[in-house]
């Protein structure tokens, strides 16, 4: 709370110390923007300056080993590859090849049912496991027995229950992103300050005002913090699910280049699971700070 | 005048994991309409725990707490708390949280635009219309506290029970709110239980001071009645050798009567 808030105090502040700076009005009304924007200019380079020096050490890094290994491509053997790759990314010929987008497509198809379903339930069921002590006592024992099971371990149960490859993956994803939402939500509820309980008992609300008002937006960014880990364990979990079972998506293309020997589409895949994981994974921090109030 | 509320022998026991904890024994008091009762004590003697009785939020052991000769069970809108640390709905702007509670009070009898102009009225009583659309971490702990307290008079209860609703706050805005509560009081003719661990603030506000023993099974040691008269004000209080006795009464008994038992 106190973070917050203090950058908010923070903001005004800095504004009322910078006219204090020009002494001289004449002067000042052609120094003042120039000055503004050098700082702005220093502020940024001071945040940029960091993030690309570690990137460029790693390119050179890659490089140097590249170079001393045979057949492990380097950065500009990689990019060429990548421009000609990323040039066509929506062709289709056939099931087994197709454009890296539309593989990138599947993936994230899958990821959005399998990890839909797991909000679906886990995020009332974390509710109810939050509000009653009698269910938490009662799911207990199963969620700490099923939550540290490797999730590839239910691709075989999937497989054989759902009896194809499309929806075993999904379940995989599933099983393996429901138990952050499930626990996270559930930590939230039995979190809520007692003071706002308090509230909801003096002004006697009901049971739905008690819901909406106070239960859902005190527990809101625990609920997102279930939500964020989800995805990323999805998103972790799909690549390897997909090696196995094979279809269009960008964990089975992994597997057919590397059956291919095209180490440089591997390298570019690794890139690009990087990069949609870390989109997926600041989008939802972006969105649970909008539901911040503390 | 009216016993509005009667408390017979209530006692207090709450289990822990070290045994059973005698908080308060033998609890007589009867709160009449239209005064203004402050509860002292040492720390831990069970002031809170008195008001969450006619509250509704703690239930007596034992003996009997009456609100209009009626049982009290549970918390109800004709008996408002200030908290002590305001619990104010983060989530929701200063209008909406006093909205809450006269949604809930009125709602069924009267129009939204009624709802509205009580809620702005409630927030005008405490000097903060401009503060409407603010959430409570942009403000200030003193406005919080009047959020607080404009969230409970708007709800129009017939007794106002307040938690030490400014011992978080610096001496000045503290001294700033007792002034506005004391004139608000007087206008709305507020039935008034405050707990309270300042003895001035005590002496200042009441009509009735409740000081109560020190725990374990803690009771009323006295009640001291406050015959200073109304409207008070605390400069002119400051020379007035009657204010001077009554606060060194209360002192007295805090520290000479009720002291030892702490320290031993």
């Amino acid at each position: 709370m106190s973070a917050v808030y203090e950058t908010v105090q923070a903001q005004p502040e800095v504004e009322t110390v910078v006219p204090p700076a020009q002494p001289v009005p004449v002067k000042t009304t052609m120094n003042k923007p120039k000055f503004e924007l050098q700082e702005k200019l220093a502020d940024g380079l001071r945040w940029i300056i960091p993030p690309m020096l570690g990137i460029l050490a790693f390119i050179a890094l890659w490089a140097l080993v590249a170079q001393e290994t045979e057949n492990l491509p380097g950065p500009l053997k990689t990019w060429e590859s990548a421009k000609l790759l990323f040039a066509d990314p929506f062709y289709n010929k056939g099931p087994n090849d197709q454009g890296i987008g539309w593989n990138i497509l599947y993936s994230l198809y899958r990821v959005g049912i399998g990890f839909g379903l797991a909000a679906l339930i886990g995020i009332p069921l974390g509710f109810m496991i939050g509000r009653f002590k009698f269910l938490a006592a009662m799911t207990a024992p199963i969620i700490s027995l099923l939550r540290p099971v490797s999730p590839l371990a239910w691709l075989p149960i999937g497989l054989l229950v759902l009896h194809k490859a499309e929806p075993a993956s999904i379940w995989v994803i599933y099983i393996s992103s429901i138990w952050p939402m499930i626990l996270n939500t559930a930590v939230g509820v039995r979190q809520v300050p007692q003071d706002y309980l308090n509230v909801a008992r003096v002004l006697n609300l009901s049971e739905w005002k008690v819901f909406t008002r106070i239960l859902f937006p005190a527990v809101l960014p625990h609920v997102l913090t279930g939500v964020r880990l989800a995805i990323g364990i999805a998103w972790l979990v799909i690549v390897a699910a997909e090696m196995l079972t094979g279809g269009v998506g960008i964990g089975f293309w992994v597997w057919d280049e590397w059956n291919n020997l095209n180490v440089e589409h591997i390298i570019i895949a690794i890139f690009v699971v990087g990069i949609i994981g870390l989109l997926l994974e600041q989008g939802l921090i972006w969105i649970a700070k909008r539901f911040s109030y503390e | 005048m009216e016993k509005f509320v009667h408390l017979d022998h209530v006692d207090v026991k709450f289990s822990t994991k070290k045994g059973v904890y005698h908080a308060l024994s033998d609890i007589n008091l009867s709160i009449d309409q239209g005064q203004f009762f402050t509860l002292i004590g040492h720390s831990g003697c069970g002031k809170s725990t008195l008001l969450n009785i006619i509250a509704g939020l703690q239930d007596a052991t034992e003996g009997a707490a009456l609100c209009e000769g009626r049982e009290i069970k549970g918390p109800g809108p004709e008996r408002a708390v200030v908290f002590q640390n305001h619990s104010l709905l983060p989530w929701l702007t200063c209008y909406d949280n006093i909205y809450l509670g006269v949604e809930r009070v009125f709602g069924t009898k009267e129009g939204k635009a009624k709802l509205k102009q009580r809620t702005l009225a409630a927030l005008d009583l405490v000097g903060l219309s401009h503060a409407e659309q603010k959430r409570p971490n942009e403000i200030s702990g003193g406005m919080k506290q009047r959020v607080g307290i404009a969230r409970a008079l708007a709800m129009e209860p017939k007794i106002l029970l307040m938690d030490e609703p400014f011992g978080a706050l610096d001496a000045l805005t503290r001294a700033h709110l007792q002034d506005e509560l004391m004139k608000i009081v007087a206008a709305t003719n507020s039935t008034v239980v405050m707990v309270t661990h300042d003895v001035d603030e005590a002496v200042l506000l009441s009509d009735r001071i409740v000081m109560l023993t020190n725990g374990p099974a803690a009771t009323i040691g006295e009640i001291l009645t406050v015959d200073l008269a109304k409207p008070r004000d605390r400069l002119a209080l400051a020379n007035d050798p009657h204010y001077h006795h009554i606060r060194s009464k209360v002192l007295e008994f805090l520290y000479q009567r009720q002291m030892r038992p702490a320290a031993a």
